[in-house]
């Protein structure tokens, strides 16, 4: 007779280790491996290039990047660029960015939701409204969907 | 200028549905292990039988015009084709699909011969009735799929079939059967054509993700639309060298999509409403939605549909959330109800509230802009 125990290891046991063909990711190839470059965001923002310093992060945005260092160093350089841009700049730095960075925009926004600092939140709530009312809830479906995260 | 309908007065979800020839039947299934077939007579609809040979929820429903076969598919790993006996009563009989996993959808070819069921056993099972043995067997088609299919559907030479899957790809293979066909002639796609052979991959995303959840091949079969997770909509022309064209829209994701002509389809999903683009080989564009109601009129209340939206909606509240549009839940089926891909005056679609609808292309005011 089988006894009945409350063990529940059994569940992490890893099956899909013993399927030979089981779903990978594939290798992304190319994809922006340099990451933003910390030095030319500073420039921009000392010249008060807010705009263009967000528009370069989030197109050298490490999305595909497996390097969890590389991708929470860019996070933290683009919400720097995020809260550094003034609630009433928001509608003409995101008349700059074409449909696939506001894309990546929304991505930011969420992770930038992870960790709160003085006003940010509120900040970036301000953030969302704006680009929701411009890509709508499609945007926030694909920051669930991709797999490319920030 | 539209119908809607109800089925038994149930507020059930309706998995999926397909249409007779002459459009006088329908088989549905309320979202459990039955399928339903119901009569239309006059604006109502008559339960002629119930198909109950499945053990758990109906995944798919396909009814084939000329031979009037039946084939459904179902969680329980099993696909059987229905055949009308003398009584008017349908008979199953059982499929051999040989898969470990549960059978996600069906679709008969459109000559009719055979039919392609997919499942989560990341394989395609292309099944055809072996007379000798008074059986329907199948053939596989598993490689390169490695994750579930979710979706399928033929080109018109019954030979080439499109299937969408969870791996985030959309592939297009051959499902030429050599024992019951004759050697296919070569489309855009690919001279080569033994069973299981690759003609076209593509992904459903370059920034990676997003399951697909609906596949079709246009009437002349060299264009092929599908919605994935992603909230997009893509398509993709043999003719204009296998680029994918991807719109990303603002709306919820689609869950079924359909050409209505050469040139525009019809996708509907979680956002309630049938959208109407169109594809001239390079680029997608919006035409117009299917549904123009406006703000609901203040209607006096009647308690009968008070609680048909608590029940339908599952709330215990009574705050008023009827959405301004037809159907009141996702969409999670498109089927032609007339015409054909050329040319389709009719589309229905049924979904998550329990209500079918019948959409009158011809009297659509986006679609009288298009002059089809």
């Amino acid at each position: 007779m089988s006894k009945n125990t409350s063990s529940s290891a059994f569940r992490k046991i890893d099956v899909d280790q013993y399927n030979e063909d089981n779903f990978k990711d594939d290798e992304q190839e190319n994809q922006q491996l340099g990451g933003i470059d910390e030095n030319e965001i500073n420039q921009l923002l000392a010249t008060q290039k807010n705009c263009d310093a967000l528009k370069i992060c989030l197109e050298n945005a490490p999305l595909f990047s497996k390097n969890q260092q590389a991708k929470e160093q860019a996070l933290q350089i683009t919400l720097r660029v995020l809260l550094s841009i003034k609630p009433s700049q928001i509608d003409s730095a995101l008349e700059i960015l074409d449909a696939e960075l506001i894309d990546t925009l929304m991505k930011y926004i969420y992770r930038g939701f992870e960790f709160p600092q003085d006003g940010s939140s509120g900040h970036l709530l301000q953030w969302h409204e704006k680009v929701f009312a411009r890509a709508g809830v499609g945007s926030i479906v694909r920051v669930l969907s991709d797999t490319a995260r920030a | 200028m539209t119908e809607k309908y109800f089925f038994g007065g149930s507020v059930n979800p309706i998995t999926c549905h397909a249409w007779n020839k002459d459009r006088s039947q329908i088989a549905i299934s309320p979202n459990n292990n039955e399928v339903h077939i119901y009569q239309r007579e006059g604006n109502d609809w008559k339960l002629m039988d119930i198909l109950n040979q499945h053990d758990l929820k109906v995944m798919g429903i396909d009814w084939a015009p000329n031979t009037n076969r039946i084939v459904t598919c179902s969680v329980d790993r099993n696909a059987y084709v229905w055949t009308q006996g003398e009584d008017n009563k349908w008979k199953p009989a059982l499929v051999l699909l040989r898969i470990n996993r549960a059978a996600t959808c069906v679709k008969w070819s459109p000559c009719e011969n055979k039919f392609a069921c997919g499942s989560g056993a990341r394989l395609i099972s292309v099944c055809y009735f072996e007379s000798e043995n008074d059986w329907w067997v199948s053939k596989h088609i598993k490689k390169p799929i490695r994750s579930t299919v979710t979706t399928l559907d033929w080109h018109p030479n019954s030979v080439l079939l499109v299937a969408g899957s969870t791996d985030y790809k959309v592939r297009i293979f051959s499902a030429y059967i050599k024992d019951i066909e004759k050697q296919p002639t070569p489309t855009a796609w690919g001279k080569k054509m033994t069973l299981g052979q690759l003609m076209a991959e593509f992904k459903n995303s370059t920034t990676g993700g997003g399951w697909v959840h609906s596949v079709n091949f246009s009437a002349d079969g060299n264009k092929v639309c599908w919605v994935g997770h992603d909230s997009a909509i893509n398509c993709v022309d043999v003719n204009t060298g296998l680029t994918v064209v991807k719109l990303k829209t603002e709306y919820l994701p689609f869950l079924s999509c359909i050409w209505i002509t050469p040139m525009t389809f019809i996708v509907a999903g979680h956002s309630c409403i049938p959208l109407i683009y169109s594809f001239d080989g390079t680029s997608i564009t919006f035409v117009g939605k299917l549904d123009e109601s406006q703000k609901r009129e203040a209607s006096g209340v009647s308690a009968m549909r008070h609680f048909q939206s608590l029940d339908r909606n599952s709330r215990l509240e009574s705050t008023d959330t009827v959405l301004d549009c037809i159907h009141q839940n996702a969409i999670s089926w498109v089927a032609i109800q007339s015409g054909t891909k050329e040319h389709t005056t009719k589309i229905s679609t049924s979904g998550l509230d329990g209500q079918l609808v019948i959409w009158d292309l011809t009297l659509t005011r986006s679609m009288q802009n298009l002059k089809i």
